[in-house]
């Protein structure tokens, strides 16, 4: 009889499935966390771990992980994993949310993390009420770099940068960000839990778990605060950190729920917008998207800069050039790099048209660089590649570009825009000359480029009326580098 | 069923093992058993820690130092089967923490 019992012992809890069986973080003891001894994130984790389990979600799971202590916690979740920037994860988890909408989508974040540098991420995930779950981990304290004080550190507490303990004059009061979220309208489900002692854990299990299920139902923004242990930044041991949690640490942070509208909730879900739907917000939806010559592809690799002043339609000529080079199923970069002035100031981009995927849309040496003004020509002018080409904006350059192993075509497009009818086409007559000198896009897809991007029939007529002066600009023979002066 | 000669050689709820080399001795488990069968043995493991050790006998099978322990395998609870499988432990640590 005895004997019988004796085979009826069967594993009840053991290591949860969604860890990686072996952590590639160390080289050696790859079974183990890289936490002190004691850590609350290692409870933490096994909470998340095991509720992934239980919910079977593995292979929908995405974590976001912070920065902090925590910031490995990809080496440990045998899940989908994106490291964020700090304070950054509820708006990576956002996005995430928003275009894989099937996917379990956990926030895990300290409270560095969360309440300092990522105050603004949380609050507006929380306030948009993404439907998210956020696993947020107050150990009242900047744990990684060594025990700066943080915003939910408590009254009194020491820490590196308040060595005479937290005063509220000086640092503030300790922020209680659940109650904070708690006074938004969106999220459906906030509580506070603890790991103070068993009863503790057994609650912070069943609400991390509640915080996950919420989403799996589509029943919108959860979060979990747990109060949790740092043995080694507040100098106790393990279980004294733990008492600590239950006799000090929740006379600041009152436990329990503190939104509960699970049962109200409706599920739902707010996917991105579909790509079709997008033709149509912008008014491009009845365009065929125009795919006209495919360039002999391997031979493709232009860089280009593009500067002037703000207004002269530098973005924008670099905005058509890419637009260009989609439509003609080239890969493309377009990066603005401008001053907060709208109307005065420099600005310039850079536009990267390749047959290859691009690695950088930095361009630092232009293959062909359009310079709409004197400061910007001499910006630029040294970068350009011998062999390279320079469109400047005046009928000559000046005196001290005196490189003859460019190409030069020096022309005051402002002035031939103006008597072609507007001096503001400036800048297409210059993409008119480029597109010309560099063979790098066909006509049709600039033309296409034009249509999707020149709402105005007044101004696509004079745009296309400027690209074909430029044009014939550049076909006319080029001369000698002329120098002014 | 009710010969009190068996109900006392009746074998233990639960009985749980320890990974000595992932233990990190942080001695939580042995804070959170409520029948006290756990303690931080003499002998240091790898990585000079004293690795928490099982008394073997008393386990009810609860499962608290499961869930009190940070690292990932080194606890492994067992119960007896005569249980209903599948139980969520949270619930029964709420029936053990009232
Ligand atoms: C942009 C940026 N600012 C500052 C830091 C430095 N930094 C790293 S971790 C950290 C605080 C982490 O504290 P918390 O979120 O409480 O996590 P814990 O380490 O306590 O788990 C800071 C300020 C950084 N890595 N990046
Ligand atoms: S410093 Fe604190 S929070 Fe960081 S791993 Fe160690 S115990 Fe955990
Ligand atoms: S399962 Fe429960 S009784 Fe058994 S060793 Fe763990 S805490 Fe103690
Ligand atoms: S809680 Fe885990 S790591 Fe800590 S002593 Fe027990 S078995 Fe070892």
């Amino acid at each position: 009889m005895s004997d019988d019992l004796e085979m009826q012992y069967e594993v009840a809890r053991s290591r949860p499935e969604a860890f990686y069986e072996r952590f590639d973080r160390k080289d050696e003891l790859q079974h183990q966390t890289h936490y002190c001894p004691g850590c609350g994130h290692g409870i933490i984790h096994k909470m998340v771990a095991q509720a992934i389990d239980e919910l079977g979600i593995q292979n929908r799971t995405i974590l976001i992980s912070p920065v902090g202590c925590s910031v490995f916690a990809y080496y440990y979740f045998d899940v989908g994993n994106v490291q964020a920037a700090h304070g950054r994860a509820p708006a990576v988890a956002t996005a995430v949310k928003r275009s894989r909408s099937q996917s379990i989508v956990i926030s895990y974040q300290g409270d560095g993390d969360l309440s300092a540098i990522g105050s603004a991420e949380i609050l507006h995930a929380a306030n948009r009420g993404e439907n998210i779950s956020v696993i947020f981990v107050n150990n009242a304290i900047y744990s990684m770099t060594g025990g700066q004080v943080a915003p939910t550190t408590l009254l009194g507490q020491r820490s590196t940068t308040t060595p005479e303990g937290r005063s509220a004059e000086r640092e503030g009061y300790p922020l209680r960000v659940s109650e904070l979220l708690g006074a938004l309208e969106a999220p459906v489900y906030i509580e506070r839990v603890g790991i103070g002692d068993n009863k503790q854990i057994a609650q912070a299990y069943r609400a991390v778990r509640k915080a996950i299920e919420n989403q799996v139902r589509g029943l919108g923004f959860s979060l979990v605060e747990i109060l949790s242990t740092c043995p080694t930044i507040w100098k106790m041991s393990p279980v004294e950190s733990q008492r600590w949690v239950h006799d000090v640490m929740e006379k600041t942070f009152p436990l329990g729920l503190i939104r509960e509208r699970t049962k109200d909730a409706q599920p739902h879900e707010t996917p991105a917008p579909a790509p079709a739907d997008l033709r149509k917000v912008l008014g491009i939806a009845d365009q065929a998207r125009i795919v006209p010559h495919q360039v002999a592809k391997s031979a493709t690799n232009l860089q280009v800069r593009v500067a002037g002043f703000g207004g002269q339609g530098v973005l924008l000529l670099g905005e058509i050039l890419a637009e260009a080079g989609l439509n003609a199923g080239l890969e493309v970069s377009w990066l603005p790099s401008y001053g907060p002035e709208m109307r005065s100031g420099t600005s310039n981009c850079h536009v990267r048209i390749s047959s290859e995927p691009i690695d950088s849309p930095l361009v630092t040496r232009p293959d062909v660089l359009v310079a709409m003004n004197e400061p910007s020509l001499h910006k630029f002018y040294e970068s350009v590649p011998p062999g390279g080409w320079v469109l400047y904006n005046r009928d000559a350059m000046p005196g001290e570009c005196k490189r003859t192993d460019l190409n030069v075509l020096a022309r005051p497009f402002t002035q031939i825009a103006k008597d072609l009818g507007d001096a503001r086409t400036g800048n297409m007559i210059m993409l008119g000359a480029l597109i010309e000198c560099t063979g790098a896009v066909p006509w049709q897809s600039v033309d296409a480029a034009l249509r999707q991007m020149i709402k105005s029939e007044k101004w696509l007529e004079l745009d296309r009326r400027a690209l074909a002066r430029g044009r014939e600009l550049m076909r006319e023979p080029v001369e000698e580098a002329v120098h002014e002066g | 069923m009710t010969n009190p000669e068996k109900r006392n050689s009746k074998p233990d709820r639960g009985s749980i093992s320890i990974d000595e080399e992932e233990c990190k001795g942080c001695g939580l488990c042995v804070e959170a058993c409520p029948t006290d069968v756990l303690h931080l043995s003499e002998h240091i493991n790898h990585y000079g820690y004293p690795s928490a050790t099982y008394m073997g006998a008393g386990c009810t099978g609860c499962g608290i130092c499961f869930l009190a322990c940070p690292e990932p395998g080194a606890i492994t609870v067992l119960r007896l089967a005569r249980r209903p499988s599948g139980t969520v432990i949270a619930e029964h640590m709420g029936e053990l923490a009232s």
